[in-house]
C-alpha cells in the first residue's frame, strides 16, 4: 500500500511538495492539526519562511508532537525552511527562534544571500537516482546552508562550483533528508522518489 | 522581453524560477506594511513572512495627499538590517529607476504600486531587465497577464488601499477567479479571441486555459483589516494576504497581526477565525470605497 506522508500546512509551498509526492506514488495530505499528524507515517516540512512557521507549530500546538513523532523515528525530509526547522542547531535566527530538530547539523540561515543573490545550480546527491549522470537542478532561494555536520549525519550533497564550493546543501540522518534547496519547483522528482523509497523501507 | 539572468560566481541568479520561486515560499503568509523598524520587529515577532518598507501607510497617503514616492534608502536600510525576514519596497508604476535604486539596495521584492502616484500613464517597468522580482497589482485577468508579460512574478488583486473597506479586494478576487474558470471551458480554438479579448499574450492565455491557474503566485491586497477578511480572501482563491494600514492604523497592532497570521493559514476553519478575533481592540476605522471621490480611487491607477 502506498504510504501516506503529510506535508505541514502552515505556511509554504505545501502544493509543490503535494505534487511531486503523488507523482512518486505517495498519498500526500496537508498537515495542520494533531489528528492529521498522527495519521501521516511520514511529514515533509516545506519551503517557507521558517520565523512564521516555528510560531504557527507553537500556536497550535503541534511542535511538541512532531518533535515526538520525530524522536520516535518518523521519516522526514525538509527543504529551505524545512531544513532550519529540521536541523537540531541554527545561526542566524531571529530571538527566540526553535527548530524540531532531527539531525545533527548547525544550519545557517539565509546564508546564501538575500533574494538577489537566489540562484540555481547542478548538483549530485548521493542516494539519487542517476545524479551523476544527470544533476539534479538545485533552485535556492535565500537558502540556509550547514555549516557544522554531527557525526550522527551524513553529507549527501554540496554545491560544485563559485565561492561557495563545497558548502554542504544535503544532509541525512537514518529517516531523515534535508536540502538547501528546493527540488518540488523543478518539476524533477528524484530527491521525492528518494524520500519516498526511504519511507517505504522504514515501514 | 528578454530576461536579465547572469551566471553569477554561484550559478545563475535573477531567473524566472527563482523569482516566481520566492513567491512560491510565501504562499498562505501574510505581508505587512511597516513604516518603521519598530514596526517591522513586531511584524517579524507577530509572524508576518514579509514586511512591505514604506514611509506612509496608504490611509495617510490617501488623507495627507500630495505624490507618493518611493520610500528614502535611509528607512529601507534601517528595516533590512533590523529583521531577518524579506523585505520589499514599493516602486511608482513605471519608475525604473526607482527599482534600480530598490534593486541595489538588496531589497527582496519591488512592488511597482498603484498605491504611489505614477510616474508613466502609457508604460509599467520592463521588469525582465532586474534581478529583483516584481509584485503587480491587477483588477481582473488581462490586467494581470500584462503584468506577467512585462515580467511580474507575482501578482496581487489591488482592492482598494488605505480604506479599510474590503469589497474591491472581494470584487478583484472574485473577476479574476471568474475569468480563469471561463478560460478553462473554452474549445481551444475560442482562446484566440480571448487572448483578444484580454489583451493578453495568446501562449499565456492558454497557459491559464489549460492548468486554470495564474503561471505566478496570486496574493491579495486592498482594505483587509481583520482576520475574516484575510480568511475570506484566502476562501476566494488568494495565496496569501498584504496587510497595509489594517495592522498599524488598529488598537492593538501586535495581536491583531497575529491574529491574521493565524486565520490565513486557518480560513477554512470558523473556529480558529473565531477564537483569533476576540479581544483584538478596535480595528482601523475605514472609510467606505464609496466615499473615494473617483480621480481618488488607487485601484484605477495601472491598466
Amino acid at each position: 500500500m502506498s504510504p501516506t506522508i503529510g506535508v505541514l500546512a502552515l505556511q509554504g509551498d505545501v502544493r509543490e511538495h503535494v505534487a511531486a509526492l503523488e507523482h512518486e506514488g505517495a498519498r500526500a495530505v496537508g498537515v495542520r492539526r494533531r489528528s492529521e499528524l498522527d495519521a501521516v507515517d511520514a511529514l515533509v516540512v516545506p519551503g517557507g519562511e521558517s520565523t512564521t512557521i516555528d510560531k504557527l507549530l507553537r500556536a497550535f500546538d503541534l511542535f511538541e508532537p512532531v518533535q515526538e513523532r520525530l524522536r520516535e523515528g518518523m521519516p522526514a525530509y525538509g527543504s529551505c525552511a524545512g531544513m532550519i526547522l529540521l536541523a537540531d542547531r541554527i545561526l542566524g535566527g531571529i530571538e527566540g527562534q526553535r527548530t524540531l530538530g532531527g539531525v545533527d547539523i548547525t544550519v545557517r540561515r539565509n546564508a546564501f544571500g538575500r533574494q538577489v543573490d537566489s540562484f540555481e545550480t547542478d548538483l549530485v546527491i548521493d542516494g539519487v537516482e542517476d545524479s551523476r549522470d544527470a544533476p539534479v537542478h538545485g533552485v535556492f532561494i535565500r537558502a540556509p546552508w550547514v555549516e557544522e555536520v554531527g557525526p550522527a549525519a551524513t553529507v549527501v550533497g554540496r554545491v560544485e562550483e563559485g565561492p561557495a564550493a563545497g558548502r554542504i546543501v544535503a544532509v541525512r540522518q537514518g529517516p531523515v533528508l534535508v536540502t538547501s534547496f528546493h527540488p518540488e519547483v523543478t518539476g524533477d522528482t528524484r530527491v521525492h522518489r528518494l524520500f519516498v523509497q526511504i519511507v517505504r523501507e522504514s515501514r | 522581453m528578454t530576461e536579465n539572468t547572469q551566471p553569477s560566481a554561484a550559478g545563475e541568479v535573477g531567473t524566472a524560477r527563482v523569482k516566481r520561486g520566492m513567491a512560491e515560499m510565501l504562499k498562505g503568509g501574510v505581508i505587512m506594511d511597516v513604516v518603521t523598524p519598530e514596526q517591522a520587529k513586531i511584524a517579524e515577532d507577530a509572524g508576518a513572512v514579509a514586511v512591505m518598507a514604506l514611509e506612509r501607510v496608504p490611509a495617510d497617503i490617501r488623507a495627507q495627499g500630495g505624490v507618493a514616492r518611493m520610500s528614502d534608502p535611509d528607512l529601507i536600510d534601517g528595516i533590512i538590517s533590523t529583521v531577518s525576514i524579506p523585505v520589499m519596497a514599493k516602486a511608482r508604476i513605471g519608475h525604473f529607476v526607482e527599482a534600480q535604486v530598490l534593486q541595489s539596495l538588496g531589497v527582496d521584492y519591488v512592488d511597482e504600486s498603484e498605491v504611489l502616484t505614477p510616474a508613466d500613464y502609457a508604460h509599467h517597468i520592463d521588469k525582465w531587465a532586474f534581478t529583483v522580482p516584481f509584485v503587480c497589482g491587477a483588477t481582473n485577468l488581462g490586467e494581470a497577464l500584462r503584468r506577467i508579460t512585462e515580467g511580474a512574478a507575482m501578482i496581487r488583486s489591488k482592492g482598494e488601499a488605505g480604506t479599510g473597506d474590503v469589497s474591491n479586494a472581494t470584487t478583484h478576487m472574485r473577476t479574476l477567479r471568474d475569468e480563469i474558470r471561463r478560460l478553462t471551458s473554452l474549445p481551444e480554438d475560442e482562446l484566440y479571441l480571448a487572448a483578444k479579448e484580454l489583451q493578453a499574450p495568446y501562449e499565456l492565455v492558454k497557459e491559464v486555459a489549460t492548468t486554470g491557474r495564474l503561471p505566478v503566485v496570486l496574493f491579495t491586497a486592498g482594505g483587509i483589516a481583520t482576520p475574516a477578511d484575510a480568511a475570506m480572501m484566502m476562501q476566494l482563491g488568494a495565496e496569501g494576504v498584504f496587510v497595509g494600514s489594517g495592522i498599524f492604523k488598529s488598537g492593538n497592532p501586535a495581536e491583531r497581526a497575529a491574529a491574521i497570521v493565524k486565520a490565513t493559514t486557518f480560513y477554512d476553519d470558523p473556529d480558529v477565525i473565531a477564537k483569533v478575533s476576540r479581544g483584538l481592540g478596535e480595528a482601523m476605522v475605514g472609510i467606505n470605497v464609496d466615499d473615494v471621490p473617483v480621480p481618488h480611487r488607487l485601484a484605477e491607477r495601472g491598466w
